[in-house]
């Protein structure tokens, strides 16, 4: 994996030397009858921000969702790997996959390919065999189910956030506004988060997604 | 029942004009002239009995096995030609152990069950090979999914049942499950002396009786049908392979533990003695 494009000069702008990269806050968190999943909404290249509206929540299957963190080529190749390996079997085996399986999938590719991948992916969804869970792939290709995940560049400042005001049991309307909040905070700080806040929720009903607009933010400073 | 397809049998690649492959139902044939095996399906497990015919008293006992682990959750009980169940049962502990290394869980036994049919079916296609002699059984256990049982036979078809038979004396073994429930249940009819008016109540409660019996239960009428089965004018002494898979084994397949066999043996010897006699135990 390589960092710079191109060795410029120095009157080279800083964004033809960088990767595209989707710095990020995202996070995911189950509830009973399914999870929320939120992302901020901005790719940098460097310090130029290449898009401040991007959708990092991207559907794998009907019920089943990643978050995307790190090189933003990387994870959506993977994502759309994994997009096809799950379609495919869930036609074999002629039922809803699992989240359990799509994350797997992910694992495999993020493992296998982990010298030349730079991507930190949550895995979030629904099924009728386990309902709602979380499972994170970060970088290095790992695999873990965790209740409630964060990634990305921005989630070291939330971690206090999160440890403080997650509780188990919440309903999905408590998992919103955790979300919601937290991501703001994080958006606030990190300098590859912002724009604005992207949130679903899935369940067994479908998926119910929202946006809020960087005006309509929880305000945490009285500035 | 002999039919001959002189000059279109020769190889699976040719059809008949009356659009037969006489390869595969010979294959099939091979099946039927081996020892029966079963495969029940209860509420919490499978059970799967085998009539093992022993040909010659210098066998080790429990050598030859034919009910074979897949993996953990599933078990396979086979008819036919023994080599032939043998690499098919390696074939299929290959795709159970690849799909739970792609997709990180358990095989549901109906995508197993059509992967080796899929690949059954493909040596009825060519010339160059011969169809699989053996037709098998496969039953699972899973949290989720309950009990399932699946059997192929040789032309690469699978079907899902509640109860299967093959083997020599597969048509004699079937009667035997159908009669399983419904002999169950008319025996308090028969002592009331109602049988006519219950006969009617029997038939809906037909299917439900299967589906209520626990596998220690079905254990003993599986012992039971086999011995039922067992021609003891052809076929001299045989040993009984019992094996189940489901609540009772926390999910895992494996062969019944010594005492349960004993015990079942025990009813089905004592059964018999009593001549079709409905006043056994009624569990």
């Amino acid at each position: 994996r390589f960092g710079q494009l191109s060795s410029g000069s120095d009157m080279a702008p800083d964004w033809t030397m960088k990767e595209v990269s989707t710095g990020t806050t995202i996070m995911a968190v189950e509830y009973d009858g399914g999870v929320v999943i939120g992302a901020d909404s901005r790719t940098t290249t460097g310090a130029y921000i290449a898009n401040r509206v991007t959708d990092k929540l991207t559907p794998i299957h009907d019920r089943i969702f990643c978050c995307r963190s790190g090189s933003a080529a990387d994870t959506q190749a993977i994502a759309d790997v994994v997009t096809y390996q799950l379609g495919f079997h869930s036609i074999e085996l002629d039922e809803a996959p699992l989240v359990q399986t799509a994350a797997n999938l992910f694992k495999a590719s993020c493992y296998r390919y982990r010298e030349e991948l730079m991507a930190g992916i949550i895995v979030a969804g629904w099924d009728k065999r386990r309902g709602g869970q979380v499972y994170t792939v970060p970088v290095g290709g790992m695999l873990v189910r965790q209740p409630v995940s964060v990634g990305g560049s921005g989630s070291t400042y939330i971690y206090g956030y999160m440890d403080s005001n997650y509780k188990p049991n919440m309903t999905k309307d408590q998992c919103l506004r955790l979300v919601s909040g937290a991501l703001s905070l994080a958006m606030e700080r990190d300098g590859s988060s912002g724009g604005v806040v992207r949130l679903a929720a899935i369940s067994e009903t479908g998926v119910d997604r929202q946006v809020i607009l960087g005006n309509q933010l929880p305000k945490w400073s009285t500035a | 029942m002999s039919s001959i397809g002189t000059g279109y049998d020769l190889s699976a690649s040719t059809f008949s004009p009356d659009g037969r492959v006489f390869q595969v139902e010979y294959a099939m044939k091979a099946v039927e002239n081996s020892s029966t095996a079963i495969g029940i399906r209860c509420k919490d497990g499978v059970v799967f009995g085998v009539e093992k015919l022993v040909l010659s008293k210098l066998y080790e006992q429990g050598s030859n096995k034919r009910i074979f682990n897949v993996d953990r959750h599933v078990g396979m009980a086979v008819a036919g030609l023994l080599a032939d169940a043998r690499s098919l049962s390696e074939v299929a502990r290959e795709e159970a152990s690849n799909f739970r290394s792609n997709y990180g869980h358990n095989i549901p036994l109906k995508h197993l069950s059509e992967r080796v049919a899929m690949y059954v079916h493909a040596y009825t296609l060519y010339s160059a090979v011969r169809p699989f002699g053996c037709s098998f059984i496969l039953g699972s256990y899973d949290q989720d999914d309950g009990p399932q049982l699946y059997m192929v036979d040789p032309s690469g078809i699978s079907y899902g049942y509640w109860g299967c038979a093959i083997g020599k004396a597969k048509q004699a073994a079937k009667t035997e499950i159908e009669k399983l429930q419904v002999r169950i249940l008319l025996e308090p009819s028969l002592r009331q002396g109602k049988i006519l008016l219950n006969c009617l109540i029997c038939v809906c409660y037909c299917y439900q009786q299967m589906k209520d019996m626990t596998c220690r239960e079905l254990v003993k009428e599986v012992a039971k049908i086999i011995y039922i089965v067992h021609d003891e004018v052809k076929d001299k002494s045989f040993e009984l392979e019992l094996s189940w898979v489901g609540e009772v084994t926390n999910g895992k397949h494996e062969l019944v533990p010594k005492d349960v066999r004993e015990e079942a043996e025990k009813y089905a010897k004592d059964s018999l003695e009593e001549e079709d006699d409905s006043d056994e135990d009624n569990m």
